[in-house]
């Protein structure tokens, strides 16, 4: 059947509440009106209060997720949208995250956080945010980000099993991407990336909502001749290195596609651990091309900030395919 | 704690002229609004955008209360409060247009309307964010021993996050001069107060910082007023602050795009049954302050203002692609760090080509 990802997570909750009558369901507006994004759409009426309103107060909706996940029940949460879970933060960097290590395995956290986020709908500062770094970041949290209806149903059913805590993060603008899949529909698991697309000359890696820019560059870019192979890691912790670096080793060249703000940020992590095993094949620097390090911009200038097919096409452009140093890796020194 | 829900007794002229003045104000206010929400459904406008559709007898007598040199702090749902202050209509909507001529250059939009000539320090998007900011202006007036008052208004959700608690605790041990003032629309998105708030009497919830506080009827200007004055003047005579809650109903979804489905035809019956705009109009009728054709020709006369806001934001530029890095920081910080040397920020854009032939752009 054709499904979007909205429906494709909605239908993952409702088989996994099914299953197992400790999954639980709550947060903002997810009972009702089903979320903003209609995620938990008719949950509360199959599953009654096992999919709840709360009040407006996320640090306790997190908090109170631990709780119960320390007493046998697998909580998932919604924030509403990415800006939303900060309030939840310290719940998040200071409890969800580092519970097990510092019980030294007493207890697991099975729960998952549910973090719709990025931008590319017009959403504003709040709404448009690409927040995976904190997590990330922070050891002891997975971080989960399906680009495709099939992953977007397996990874939130294997999120929802995991013993650990899941920073589940679903990027908006793919809310409504359709595909062809049957549910249930089990993708490889956590800490696997997927070749998207083979090629041969250069490696995108993408996650999320980028992963359908890389797609469409590397379309484009077949058209003129170049051959680039596009690399979706699905979740960044686990982080597939081996993938990654056997798809670098195989074309010598790679750029990193994302959505968030460059500057420390999980872009910036891959191409890291790309150079540091993949040196020796490298024929060019790895390169970024990401969100400027601003705010997120108004809806007027966002098409400017999020990198499209152009800025793609234009980064592997400079992959130095004539071999020949491009005098702009130099430090302004050295050019002159 | 006193709860002032009261009538008022017949007025005299002075009072009848002030409230056709309020009328006026509220007009702009529910026209604005209907102008916005066509525009939004124009695509003219982006992102989240919320409205003060069946808040405006609220919305004036909050302003009416508080003077010139005071400060506001608001949530989202900011609009009416920025016309009333005196922000400028045009400027307003072309903030909410996210055009270069807005009152933050198109950045703030719709939720986050912000200026400092009228001193309202904000709209906030994050529920509850204004409170410990609006506290902290409030601590700022009272180190500098000034007579300035601080009104902080959110909604009757914004009652349930921690940064309530926090707020209105200090507020009270600090003897802070700020009113908060809740907006009981009696919804939080799809949430009824009676859902998500174990003391859905809102205002009661001072009592736990020893603060004083009020409930009055939100869909009378001249109640809300009347008790948005004493709170006002109590906070700025005594340095004490002040709990107010006003309680009226949301005429429209949440935001523009939200449909509502979650309210039944009663519920809408009852709150459009309770009309504040219509509500007054037919008071200034009826109590013979006004005929209805008068009463029209001040809608037409609004009709025109909002008529010229929306043609000043439509001929307002967008803001330059250039400026995307201009206000991050206050001093010189490279964050467009993804650009290498000697290289175009927008190669793509027209005239921003690199000039290096080794690398062309698409090739
Ligand atoms: C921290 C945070 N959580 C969630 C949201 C999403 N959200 C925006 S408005 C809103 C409801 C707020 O209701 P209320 O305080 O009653 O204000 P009203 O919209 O009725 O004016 C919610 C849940 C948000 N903006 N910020
Ligand atoms: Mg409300």
């Amino acid at each position: 059947m054709t499904l979007s990802i909205g429906k494709a997570l909605n239908a993952a909750l409702r088989d996994a509440m099914r299953e197992d009558d400790t999954v639980l369901m709550f947060g903002e507006d997810v009972g009702a009106l089903g979320g903003v994004f209609r995620v938990t759409d008719g949950l509360a009426a199959e599953f009654g209060d096992r999919c709840f309103d709360t009040p407006l107060a996320e640090a306790g909706i997190v908090g109170m997720a631990v709780g119960m996940a320390m007493n046998g029940f697998r909580p998932v949460v919604e924030m509403q949208f990415d800006a939303f879970a900060y309030p939840a933060f310290e719940q998040i960097a200071s409890h969800v995250a580092k519970m097990r290590n510092r019980t030294r395995g007493a207890v697991n956290l099975p729960m998952v956080i549910r973090v719709p986020y990025a931008g590319g709908i017009g959403g504003v500062e709040h709404h448009s945010d690409s927040s995976e770094a904190y997590y990330a970041h922070t050891p002891g949290l997975k971080v989960v980000t399906p680009a495709t209806v099939a992953d977007a149903y397996s990874l939130l059913r294997e999120a929802i099993a995991d013993p650990d805590p899941v920073v589940f993060m679903e990027a908006k603008k793919l809310y409504w991407a359709k595909d062809e899949v049957s549910l249930p529909v089990t993708t490889a698991p956590f800490g696997t990336a997927e070749v998207r697309r083979e090629g041969t000359d250069a490696t995108l890696v993408a996650y999320g909502p980028a992963v359908p820019v890389a797609l469409e560059a590397a379309a484009a870019a077949a058209e003129d001749g170049r051959s680039l192979e596009v690399v979706d890691l699905r979740t960044l912790v686990p982080f597939d290195d081996s993938a990654v670096a056997e798809s670098v080793r195989k074309t010598g060249r790679c750029v990193v596609v994302a959505e968030a703000t460059g500057f420390a940020g999980v872009s910036a992590e891959i191409a890291a651990r790309v150079q540091e095993r993949c040196f020796h094949s490298l024929w060019a620097p790895v390169l970024r091309v990401t969100g400027w390090d601003v705010p997120y911009p108004p809806p007027v200038l966002e098409k400017y900030h999020l990198p499209g097919v152009d800025r793609v096409l234009d980064t592997v452009d400079r992959l130095q395919w004539d071999d020949v140093p491009d005098p702009r890796f130099l430090v302004p020194e050295q050019a002159t | 704690m006193a709860t002032t829900n009261r009538r008022r007794p017949a007025r005299s002229a002075k009072s009848s002229e002030e409230l056709l003045g309020f009328y006026r104000q509220m007009l702009l206010v529910r026209r604005f609004e209907e102008r916005t929400a066509q525009a939004y459904t124009e695509a003219k406008i982006g992102g989240y955008c919320h409205l003060n559709l069946g808040e405006e007898a609220t919305v004036v007598g909050l302003m009416a209360a508080i003077e010139e040199r005071d400060y506001l702090f608001t949530n989202y749902r900011d609009h009416g409060y920025a016309l009333i202050r005196g922000m400028d209509p045009g400027r307003v909507m072309a903030e909410l247009y996210g055009r270069q001529d807005g009152v933050s250059k198109g950045w703030g939009g719709s939720m986050h309307l912000f200026d400092t000539d009228v001193r309202q320090l904000g709209g906030y998007g994050i529920v509850g964010g204004q409170l410990p900011l609006a506290a902290g202006a409030a601590l700022a007036v009272s180190y500098r021993d000034g007579d300035e008052v601080v009104m902080c208004q959110m909604g009757d959700g914004t009652t349930n996050i921690g940064a309530f608690h926090e707020t209105l605790n200090m507020a009270s041990l600090w003897d802070l001069p700020i009113v908060f003032v809740v907006v009981n629309n009696q919804l939080g998105m799809g949430t009824t107060v009676e859902v998500s708030s174990a003391e859905p009497e809102l205002y009661k919830r001072a009592s736990a910082y020893r603060m004083e506080s009020a409930r009055v009827d939100g869909n009378d200007v001249i109640a809300v007023r009347d008790a948005a004055k004493l709170a006002v003047e109590r906070a700025r005579k005594e340095q004490k602050p002040y709990l107010l809650e006003t309680v009226s109903g949301r005429l429209k979804g949440h935001s523009v795009v939200d449909p509502a489905a979650y309210r039944s035809k009663d519920e809408i019956e009852a709150v459009r049954a309770q009309d504040p705009v219509a509500g007054l109009h037919d008071r200034l009728v009826g109590d013979g302050v006004a005929k209805v054709d008068e009463l029209a020709e001040i809608d037409a006369e609004i009709g025109r203002i909002v008529k010229a806001a929306v043609e000043f934001a439509d001929k307002s530029p967008a803001p330059e692609v250039s400026s995307l890095f201009d206000y991050t920081y206050a001093s010189p910080v490279p964050n467009d760090s993804r650009r290498l040397p000697g290289e175009a920020l927008f190669p793509t854009e027209p005239g921003n080509q690199p000039a290096d032939p080794l690398f062309p752009v698409g090739a």
